[in-house]
């Protein structure tokens, strides 16, 4: 072992700048220990004691003492000289590391934006609620994407906000455009005057789309979760959004979207639309209502768009087909009976159900409206079957379907191999935090399973329909011609695609 | 929702980022949260959390728990030996640094430290005695903060050692704080061979009486002042006190050659405090200490009061939790080491000196003292990162003490155990490296993080304190 010492006269350091480079000397190649001080003699006793030098060196607190420990002399006499160069002075640092992390909590984005009115909080269900309580204690009106929340939490949370005079979109609320602004998944939709509020994600988006084709625009769409109309939770959220549309100026018409209601909530719901002196249209999905007087009840969606339209005061022009051109009938091989929808938007599946049950063919599901129309296996269709793939079944590990498009495709291919099969009905749903090119993806699956189909001797008809807008950033063009290509049969709304679907099957077939 | 509706719309996402990239391509405008769950992924932290978030109860509580720690005045007016200034110390009793710890269970420095108590006080003969003593039960072990007191690294204070007193000047309490006694072999590392007894003695008979001389000719000393002129001189006052000592020793120096003690006393005190330059690190200690009293106890305040490592664990009070310390283990240190030691000669996290960083100094005014970040290789960008970062766990500003790099911002204080969980981000700790076994001394010095999982658990103590 060589040592080798250096004393720099009358030249001063700081005594941590010195311990850093003899913390650098020691870790380099052949290198055993490095010391590097202001040779004072409590100084020099240190590193006698660490065994660096056996005696004091001729040197004085002024001087500074370089000693290096090695294994040979070129590596002692290199790291010396490395040594002596660390003590240059440095540049300036270059690229300022003073920049903050980013907000990591809502009151520090808060200090960050601090007219911030709505927190959109996506983290997972056991958090969920507690990132929603902060906000609403903050002052902030929140819209809850996750889902899987507890419905104790649910109430509480609404409750807190109404004492708060603050708007609890959600939990599981998909769905929304506030002040134009799309949040979670919503759509490019004109502004205009009809208001809408939902408990459903994707009803939500076919409404506000089909405004948007028919000329008409939206003023607010709140989204309110998919519980708010149990009984539990009383549809607090749905009645403060009638109530904040009823009196916002920019609202001349509400429209309001859910499956059917718990009954009581349902008849509140209705009284409350009644007391309000702007038209509201309700469509419970296929739930029956009374008629009140101000107060009208669509069956579908696309009646509910219509409906609201017909009663708005600023209508642009519009091309949207009043009635769909006749279609050529597929020739079906024998045995090929059954409409099968795979859906990725949960409300088109339950209007889908409705749709084949207002049919006279109730259609089997893995989200049936009745326990007897069960499937036995989700996995495996029987009969019309409709499915909605956002389920949590199938997104147990894996993003939602309008995200991630791998589970319709594979379901797709095997339905085409089932001989069964006549029609697939299908969504496809553009906007903003859908895939960028659903159409794309779903149009080379069409193309695959025509093909499984053909080599069996058989044809399968593609019905489905796209839910956005031309201001959409996947380009609602381009979405549209990648399906007709593909030889879907494309329908201006999920209503009539089902209804297109259901009449490609005559009665006696199924 | 007239709070909502016909204006444009900020929007604060919390989850993936998709949601505000699609806001923003929509023309909108969104601020994304970096978001992590709190409190070791244990729920109902995360609930114990949203329920203390901007509540009424808890920001009026914070609020008067900061307005006190910003109005107290430290006044060093005073110098004694322990029983006689440190209530309950009238007995065999040791203090010791950090949160209660058993002598079975202390860290090797702790032990070696107390040892060397046992020997200066004359309650053993020899170091096998002292050990037996103290594990006789015999002797009383507690925590300095349970006396109001506070101790770097092992932080011993036995009944005979001169402590400083610091009176607040508003509220009237006291602080006290061991004697610095230089570096090397010294007890509060846990040496207790014949120089370190010697000198301790020596700090008895002759640097106390001294320096109680000089005090009094100077009839007490204000130390925010001097404090916040050694932030301007380079310190931060915890880990860097070569200008502090500075000052100190120009203010005391005349008073003591004025006083009556002899020429050769004033000579070797001066000297003694002239050749260290941590010597003003205990009395920046108390005057942290009063500061921090002054903000316990209000009922409902997430202010942390006390930070402390007693080598085995890190504890944490609240001003709104009483007397209760929360504690998880001591972490390991990110330092520098001397010539021939290294991270495994180190104990875990030690001594009261957090005190400072509790205070808004230290670590908190790192901006101050750009040197210290070399302990970990840092910069000086990093020194003015790592203070503004602790603005964001802090109730506010102490403008009493102001940091010229960043435009003489006054330093982060008060540290709100709340904004801790919900930011992840942990108070950062200037402190010396001790060898893990008794009497070997520092042997680097570095930088550490505080636990959050004593964070979690005050936040849950407080939530449970809260009225529905």
């Amino acid at each position: 072992m060589l040592t080798a010492t250096r004393i720099i006269r009358n030249f001063y350091r700081d005594s941590i700048t010195l311990l850093q480079i003899a913390t650098t000397l020691t870790k380099r190649d052949g290198i055993a220990q490095a010391g590097a001080v202001m040779a004072s003699d409590a100084n020099i006793a240190l590193m006698i004691d660490a065994g660096l030098i056996d005696s004091a060196p001729d040197a004085g607190p002024n001087d500074l003492l370089i000693i290096v420990q090695g294994s040979d002399e070129e590596a002692v006499e290199t790291a010396l000289q490395a040594a002596e160069n660390a003590l240059e002075p440095a540049p300036e640092a270059v690229g300022s590391a003073a920049a903050l992390p980013a907000p990591r909590s809502i009151t520090m984005a808060l200090g960050v934006m601090p007219d911030a009115a709505l927190a959109l909080i996506a983290t997972p269900g056991d958090y969920a609620a507690a990132e929603a309580r902060k906000a609403l204690n903050l002052g902030l009106h929140v819209m809850l994407f996750s889902d899987n929340v507890e419905l104790a939490d649910e109430i509480a949370l609404k409750r807190l906000a109404g004492e708060r005079g603050l708007m609890m979109m959600g939990p599981d609320c998909g769905t929304a455009i506030i002040n134009g602004v799309p949040l979670g998944f919503a759509n490019a939709v004109r502004r205009g005057d009809i208001g809408l509020v939902a408990a459903s994600g994707t009803g939500l988006q076919q409404v506000s789309c089909l405004i948007h084709a028919m000329g008409a625009g939206v003023s607010q769409a709140i989204g309110v979760g998919g519980r708010d109309l149990k009984s539990e939770v009383g549809g607090v959220t749905m009645r403060q959004g009638l109530a904040a549309l009823a009196s916002d100026p920019e609202t001349n018409v509400i429209v309001l979207i859910s499956k059917p209601p718990a009954p009581e909530i349902a008849e509140r719901l209705v009284a409350a639309a009644g007391r309000i002196d702007k038209p509201v249209v309700i469509n419970f999905l296929g739930g029956a209502i009374s008629d009140l007087p101000g107060v009208s009840v669509a069956n579908t969606l696309e009646d509910a768009a219509r409906i609201a339209v017909g009663l708005t005061k600023t209508t642009a022009d519009s091309d949207f087909p009043v009635a769909d051109a006749s279609l050529t009938q597929p020739r079906f091989a024998d045995g090929q009976r059954f409409i099968r929808g795979l859906y990725t938007g949960g409300t088109f599946s339950y209007e889908a159900l409705t749709l084949f049950d207002a049919a006279g063919r109730p259609a089997y599901s893995n989200v049936p409206l009745r326990d007897s129309q069960k499937l036995a296996d989700a996995w495996h269709s029987q009969d019309h079957t409709i499915l909605d793939l956002g389920e949590d079944l199938f997104t147990r590990g894996r993003s939602h379907p309008m995200i991630d498009p791998r589970l319709r495709q594979d379901r797709v291919l095997q339905e085409a191999a089932d001989g069964q099969v006549a029609v697939i009905l299908f969504d496809v749903v553009l906007g903003y935090g859908a895939h960028p090119d659903p159409a794309g993806v779903m149009a080379a699956s069409i193309t695959e399973a025509r093909g499984i189909a053909e080599r069996d001797g058989r044809t399968i008809a593609f019905v489905g329909s796209l839910c956005g807008t031309g201001d959409d950033p996947q380009d609602l063009g381009a979405q549209h011609a990648k399906l007709r290509d593909a030889g879907a049969v494309l329908l201006p709304s999920n209503a009539r695609a089902v209804k297109t679907a259901l009449a490609l099957i005559p009665e006696a077939r199924s | 929702m007239s709070s909502l509706f016909g204006k444009s719309l900020g929007v604060i996402t919390v989850g993936p980022s998709l949601f505000a990239d699609g806001i923003r391509a929509a023309g909108g405008t969104a601020v994304a949260v970096d978001c992590a769950p709190p409190g070791d992924g244990d729920a109902s932290v995360a609930t114990d959390l949203s329920r203390l978030v901007n509540h009424p109860a808890t920001e009026a509580a914070n609020r008067t728990a900061f307005e006190r720690y910003l109005a107290s005045r430290p006044v060093l007016d005073g110098i004694a030996p322990a029983r006689d200034g440190v209530p309950g110390m009238d007995e065999q009793r040791i203090l010791h640094a950090g949160p209660p710890v058993a002598w079975d269970e202390m860290c090797g420095p702790m032990r070696g430290a107390v040892i060397g108590a046992i020997l200066y006080e004359g309650w053993a003969g020899d170091a096998a005695a002292a050990e037996t003593l103290a594990g006789s039960g015999a002797v009383a072990f507690a925590p300095c903060h349970h006396h109001h007191a506070v101790g770097p690294m092992a932080g011993i204070i036995s009944p005979s050692m001169p402590v400083w007193r610091v009176t607040d000047g508003i509220s009237g309490g006291t602080s006290f704080c061991s004697l610095n006694e230089g570096l090397g072999r010294v007890l509060r590392f846990g040496a207790y061979d014949a120089e370190v007894l010697d000198r301790l003695t020596w700090m008895g008979e002759t640097l106390a009486p001294v320096l109680a001389a000089g005090l009094a000719k100077l009839g007490g000393l204000d130390l925010l002042p001097l404090m916040a002129q050694a932030l301007h001189m380079g310190d931060e006052v915890h880990n860097r006190n070569a200008a502090a000592t500075s000052l100190f020793l120009r203010r005391i120096a005349p008073a003591i050659l004025e006083s009556d003690v002899t020429r050769a006393h004033a000579t070797e005190v001066i000297a003694f405090i002239a050749g260290n330059d941590h010597f003003f690190l205990n009395i920046s200690m108390a005057a942290c200490k009063a500061m921090t009293s002054a903000a316990q106890g209000v009922a409902g305040s997430s202010m942390v009061t006390v930070m402390a490592r007693n080598g085995v664990a890190f504890g944490i009070r609240v001003s709104g939790t009483g007397d209760r310390w929360f504690t998880r283990p001591a972490p390991p240190i990110d330092g520098l080491f001397f010539p021939g030691y290294s991270a495994d000669d180190a104990a875990a996290d030690l001594g009261d000196s957090a005190i400072t960083e509790t205070a808004g100094i230290g670590g908190f005014a790192m901006a101050a003292a750009p040197a210290i970040v070399q302990f970990v290789g840092g910069t000086p960008a990093d020194a003015l990162r790592n203070t503004r970062e602790m603005g964001l766990i802090t109730l506010g500003p102490n403008s009493a003490l102001t940091l010229p790099a960043l435009g003489f911002a006054g330093t982060p204080a008060g540290i709100d155990a709340r904004a801790v969980l919900d930011t992840r981000i942990a108070p950062i700790i200037n402190t010396g490296i001790a060898h893990k076994d008794p009497g070997v001394g520092q042997i680097g010095a570095g930088i550490t993080r505080a636990p959050i999982g004593c964070f979690a658990d005050a936040i849950s103590a407080l939530a449970a304190g809260l009225e529905e």
